[in-house]
């Protein structure tokens, strides 16, 4: 098939960017949605010219790597039948032939623009580096059943775990907020008994630590979870409020 | 005492804030509309319920004490929603610093998005509201201080239903603002979660109507000469 292709190109964090039109004219509809843009790349590096920077890994759904915003929504998730997936798990067959596809990058102040679709999120480590990990004496893995945890618990300290880091609620985000992600990496964590030394600290830590990365706030519209790839909901951004509640009364203060 | 000081620096902080001085107004507002229901009961009781607000709490309290201690809660709760609304709007336009071409939005509906308009044209109504019924300077044609009644149904007659149009429109923009505010105002506090949501977005549906209908009823009776 047919498509237009109109992808955001911009050198890098100093300069401006644009859009670019490319015509493709045989996308077989079996190809992902990276392979398409592969193919592209091809033809841009045969003829002489840049191609396009993105990000991606594992191309499987569960690196976190890639990240683009398509057609307005992060990993183009917005037809019917398409939910929780990451864009390298989108096919081409999910597009109609003729059509014109918007690409551009996570757009947010702590996500800077290191060139064309490709952006840093070490904003993400540094939030986890403040508070997203428990302390405890390195030695062999204890047995899974060591201490005992209720199985509601585990199950919601599992689906916090689900979260990859790929950024997509706060690019989805109309604030570019990243409560969500902050709120599952220390959500997994806080539903366990492992995790409840630190846990007040690392509230106030990581949220902190979000804040001076330049990230915007809640506004509780959901659009975040309406993106996840990994289906991460608004309860955890809830939790995290009264954990810091909880925090601030019991006089916690910031050590990052 | 170092982390109760840093929570309002933070932007969780200032959404708690919000939300507490929310939930103060929307206790003030249900309590207020549910007082100017007394108008259709007559101008004798609609003026002494409003002087009643007055000697409330007497012989303990004097004259007017209990209506200022009234005030020292909800207009310090109104001065820290405005400064952690404005103050979190300008961080949330920052947080956004490079545009999208295109963006599209999945959930927002449209009382979300109107959140922070909707709260300055509510901040504009006070001031009006004020100048109507409380102070009786420049908006309204006869103010009598001594005459609640006359003040209300003359107000609300006055200037080719000017004033009393300004309160329907006011009205609409409180009822978006608490439908999305009063749900909002759950999960900031950590007291939503999926179980309860549902629920509470009713709750949150019911509140934004019945507050805006009671209110709505005053002027709108007026309007088509039931009381006055
Ligand atoms: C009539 C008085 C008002 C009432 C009863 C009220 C009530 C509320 C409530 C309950 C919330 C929810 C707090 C939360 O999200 O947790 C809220 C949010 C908010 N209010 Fe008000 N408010 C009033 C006036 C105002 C004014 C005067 C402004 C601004 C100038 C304002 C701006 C906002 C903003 C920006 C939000 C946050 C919206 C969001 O997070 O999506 N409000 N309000
Ligand atoms: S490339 Fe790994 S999740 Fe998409």
């Amino acid at each position: 098939m047919k498509l237009t292709l109109r992808v955001w190109r911009q050198k890098n964090s100093n300069t401006q960017g644009q859009l670019e039109d490319h015509q493709l004219d045989d996308v077989s509809p079996d190809s992902s949605f990276l392979e398409m843009i592969d193919d592209l790349n091809e033809k841009l590096t045969n003829e002489g010219k840049e191609p396009i920077a993105f990000d991606h890994d594992c191309r499987e759904g569960i690196c976190g790597m890639c990240s683009l915003v398509v057609n307005g929504v992060a990993h183009g998730q917005d037809r019917e039948l398409i939910k929780a997936v990451t864009i390298c798990q989108l096919h081409m067959r999910n597009f109609h032939g003729g059509e014109t596809i918007v690409l551009e990058p996570w757009r947010a102040k702590g996500f800077p623009i290191l060139k064309d679709l490709i952006v840093d999120r070490g904003a993400f480590d540094r939030i986890i580096q403040a508070g997203g990990f428990i302390s405890v004496g390195t030695g062999s893995a204890p047995d899974a059943n060591a201490s005992p945890i209720p199985k509601k618990n585990a199950d919601i300290a599992m689906d916090a775990a689900a979260c990859i880091g790929c950024g997509a609620c706060v690019a989805a985000c109309p604030n570019a907020s990243a409560m969500l992600f902050t709120s599952a990496k220390m959500g997994n964590l806080n539903h366990l008994p492992q995790g409840q030394t630190e846990r007040y600290q690392r509230v106030v830590n990581m949220v902190t630590q979000m804040d001076k990365e330049g990230f915007g706030a809640c506004t509780n519209m959901g659009e975040c979870e309406a993106v996840c790839p990994k289906e991460i909901n608004l309860d955890f951004i809830a939790q995290m409020n009264k954990d810091l509640i909880t925090a601030a009364l019991k006089g916690i203060g910031p050590t990052v | 005492m170092v982390g109760i000081l840093h929570f309002p620096n933070t932007t969780i902080g200032k959404k708690i804030i919000m939300a507490l001085s929310g939930a103060i107004w929307l206790g003030f507002l249900a309590g207020h509309m549910v007082g100017n229901l007394k108008i259709f009961m007559g101008a004798e009781h609609f003026n002494e319920y409003a002087h009643g607000l007055r000697t409330l709490g007497e012989p303990i309290l004097v004259y007017g004490q209990a209506l200022w201690i009234a005030r020292l809660v909800v207009v310090p709760a109104l001065v820290l929603h405005v400064w952690a609304a404005i103050t979190l709007s300008l961080l949330n336009m920052q947080a956004r610093d490079s545009k999208y071409v295109q963006h599209r939005k999945l959930n927002a509906n449209a009382a979300q998005l109107s959140m922070i308009f909707g709260g300055i044209a509510l901040f504009l109504f006070i001031i009006f509201h004020l100048m109507h019924f409380t102070l009786g300077v420049l908006v309204h044609p006869s103010f009598n201080p001594n005459d609640p009644y006359h003040n209300v149904i003359a107000g609300f007659q006055s200037y080719f239903y000017i004033p009393a149009v300004i309160y329907l429109i006011a009205l609409a923009a409180l009822s978006l603002h608490l439908y999305h505010g009063t749900w909002s105002m759950f999960q900031t506090l950590g007291l939503n979660n999926k179980t309860y949501t549902k629920s509470l977005r009713i709750l949150a549906w019911l509140v934004a109507i019945s507050i805006t209908a009671g209110f709505a009823l005053v002027p709108l009776s007026v309007m088509f000469g039931v009381v006055g």
